[in-house]
């Protein structure tokens, strides 16, 4: 018997969440001696009342749309990919690569096989864990953790011993060609007489982030390859049963995920800094965690939850610009967002089923 | 390379192990109660924090360690709370607890010393200080074994001697005692534990709050005795090459002595040569980073001997399905 409406586990369940995560946050910053409603509203005016503020949100938005369906279509073949991160990583490289040696004539060219480059060697970076985890049981979130590690050290050789142009101290890649610039919300959307999104980094990434999502929807509910996926990830034994290869639904469930978390790197490298940088990802790719687990690893979920913690990056850089609160406030709220949308996810459902059970009882 | 500097790379060894260590017995004793741990840097972040911090104020290098052990248990408690009582998923509530370290010590840090989220340097009796032991000026002058004793052996602070006791303490307490019999069993089986009257629950939280005093010494030893102070992230990933190295030794205390010996070595060579040059073969310092990750994924693959971790690891214990 079904305990609660499908309705109240997808939206009050993570939004009982977020209230615990937002009163926890409150207090603090209390005990730093702040104001919690003076920092909301501070945050709500950077981040929300002007269009470069929305710039920023939907910057960051689209990084976690990309990383947080990373882990989202791992968690639907019961898998849990910490290694976003790396993948993401790893995706830089495939974009500083093909900006850099492929000469383009226009950015929409550019675009669609960038696209392609990243999501290939986020999707190569997640193959061996896959691979591993499908044929030698070795278990994926260990593997991927490692792969981070080993991320981080193949992206500081290339870009320190290989990438870096001559005479320059600093470990990334020269600028990427004109040609590979895409537009930004300023360029696409402000007019003659008012500018518009000024200054900010959101570009055209963001529509391909939304695409991104209705493809994984199609990809999840209404493909074959969806439909195996999910079986897996409910029961193994069973989709054995059916004739459905573990190693198989492993492995390209894994490599989707990896090239959605290298596509990320579209946005930041290609889209923001035009160039290769060594922590070009900003642990977007963990993220994506808190941002799967709060939109219950559904598309429509990921997009909200992504523009939540974009909002969240965009009015903390906010808070440390004008107050005490330093960034890293954020990061608390994101654990807390983490502990109680998924460790301690019975805690927050316990009360809640039994409110609807007695609910239920009164009716009968 | 001359016999100095050969002492001089162990002793760096020795110096970089013994977070390594502590930390993998932490993850040990979780483990082998069924409790997986990816939180271990989290906590040794919090510990070193918190360690730094109270021993700046007091002072006191003990009360400061005190406090570095009182802060990582607390992080044990939420993983306990999560994982034990909640019965949530081990992972995810390891993960939350890496990042709440992350945020809160920087948080805090600004807060209580306004310094950018570090403590200020720790002086005089703040700090853990480096034992003489006897003799070690006496034999200086010995060959051989003089340096060797005076300089490797001597000179490090007491949390690297107790470090390396808690090792054989580890395997005692896990091989010859009832209290270790059963903490193994809660890892492999906890229904035959559950059928004996043993409660699962008592004993996987006396596992997690193992896990807390040692992850706790290892964070202090960081702030304390390895450095004169907080910075933010000082962990700086040991907590996952802990985790390496518990897989590596394949959850077996004395083999963890290896492995994260093994470890220190690759970071002191790391840290003291920028590359290797193997005749015309240059090795870059970048694969020496990796090198514990990459052998962590080769012994995971089971190419060299098969790691297996406890068998009912990752899964919460449900009493009557």
């Amino acid at each position: 018997m079904d305990r609660m409406p499908p309705w109240a586990d997808a939206v009050l369940v993570p939004l009982f969440s977020l209230v615990l995560a937002a009163i926890l946050s409150a207090l603090v910053i209390l005990a730093i001696g702040e104001s919690p409603t003076q920092a909301f509203w501070l945050m709500v005016d950077g981040a929300l009342m002007r269009s470069a503020g929305w710039g920023y949100t939907l910057y960051y938005a689209t990084n976690f749309i990309f990383t947080g369906l990373c882990v989202a279509v791992a968690f639907h073949a019961r898998m849990f990919n910490i290694g976003g991160e790396g993948q993401a990583m790893i995706g830089g490289l495939g974009v500083a690569l093909a900006c850099l040696f492929i000469p383009f004539p226009h950015w929409i060219i550019a675009l669609l096989f960038v696209t392609v480059a990243a999501g290939v060697f986020g999707a190569a970076w997640a193959l061996i864990p896959a691979y591993l985890q499908a044929t030698r049981g070795s278990h994926i979130v260990i593997t991927t953790i490692m792969f981070n590690f080993i991320a981080a050290a193949v992206l500081n050789y290339f870009l320190v011993n290989l990438l870096r142009p001559p005479g320059s101290m600093d470990p990334a890649t020269a600028n990427f060609p004109e040609a590979t610039h895409l537009p930004t919300f300023q360029e696409m959307f402000s007019t003659a007489e008012t500018t518009l999104f000024r200054g900010s980094p959101a570009n055209v990434t963001f529509f391909l982030a939304i695409a991104a999502c209705v493809v994984v929807w199609y990809l999840i509910w209404r493909t074959r390859l969806g439909y195996e996926i999910r079986a897996f990830g409910h029961s193994e034994t069973a989709a054995r049963y059916a004739g459905i290869s573990p190693v198989r639904i492993t492995v390209v469930s894994m490599l989707i995920s990896g090239a959605l978390a290298g596509m990320m790197a579209l946005n930041t490298t290609m889209g923001e800094a035009e160039r290769l940088v060594m922590n070009a990802t900003e642990g977007a790719g963990f993220i994506g965690i808190a941002v799967a687990l709060m939109g219950r690893s559904h598309p429509v979920g990921v997009f909200l939850a992504a523009l939540l913690f974009g909002f969240l990056y965009q009015g903390g850089a906010e808070l440390a610009l004008w107050t005490d609160i330093p960034r890293e406030l954020i990061v608390v709220i994101q654990a807390l967002v983490i502990l109680f949308t998924g460790a301690l996810d019975n805690m927050v459902r316990m009360p809640l089923e039994k409110i609807f059970l007695s609910l239920r009882r009164k009716e009968a | 390379m001359d016999y100095l500097t050969l002492l001089q790379i162990l002793d760096s060894t020795i110096r970089l192990s013994i977070p390594l260590l502590l930390a993998c017995l932490a993850g040990l004793f979780s483990e082998r109660a069924g409790i997986f741990d990816i939180g271990l840097e989290g906590k040794m972040l919090m510990s070193a924090f918190f360690s730094a911090a109270v021993a700046f104020t007091t002072g006191s290098v003990w009360i400061g360690l005190l406090a570095g052990i009182l802060a990582s248990m607390s992080m044990s408690a939420i993983h306990g709370l999560a994982s034990i009582t909640f019965r949530g998923n081990q992972l995810i509530s390891g993960v939350a607890i890496n990042f709440l370290a992350a945020g809160m010590t920087v948080l805090i840090a600004q807060d209580w010393f306004r310094q950018g989220g570090r403590t200020p340097s720790l002086e005089g009796s703040a700090r853990f200080q480096e034992l003489t032991l006897p003799f070690a000026d006496a034999l200086r002058g010995v060959p051989i074994f003089g340096p060797l004793y005076a300089d490797l052996i001597s000179g490090h602070s007491i949390l690297v001697y107790i470090g390396f006791a808690v090792v054989p303490l580890s395997w005692w307490v896990l091989y010859r005692t009832r209290f270790g019999l059963r903490l193994r069993a809660v890892g492999e089986a906890p229904e035959a534990v559950d059928t004996a009257g043993v409660s699962v629950i008592g004993l996987r939280f006396a596992a997690v709050a193992i896990c807390g005093v040692l992850c706790g010494l290892a964070g202090a030893y960081l702030a304390t005795g390895l450095q004169a102070g907080f910075v933010k992230d000082m962990t700086a990933g040991r907590g996952f090459i802990a985790l390496a190295a518990l897989i590596f030794s394949k959850w077996r205390p004395w083999y963890a002595l290896s492995a994260c010996l093994l470890f220190g070595l690759l970071q002191a060579v790391a840290l003291r040569y920028q590359s290797i040059d193997l005749g015309g073969f240059v090795i870059p310092v970048q694969f020496m980073d990796a090198l514990p990750y990459i052998l962590t994924v080769v012994i995971l693959a089971g190419f060299v001997g098969k790691a297996i971790p406890p068998r009912a690891g990752g899964e919460p214990y449900v009493k009557e399905r």
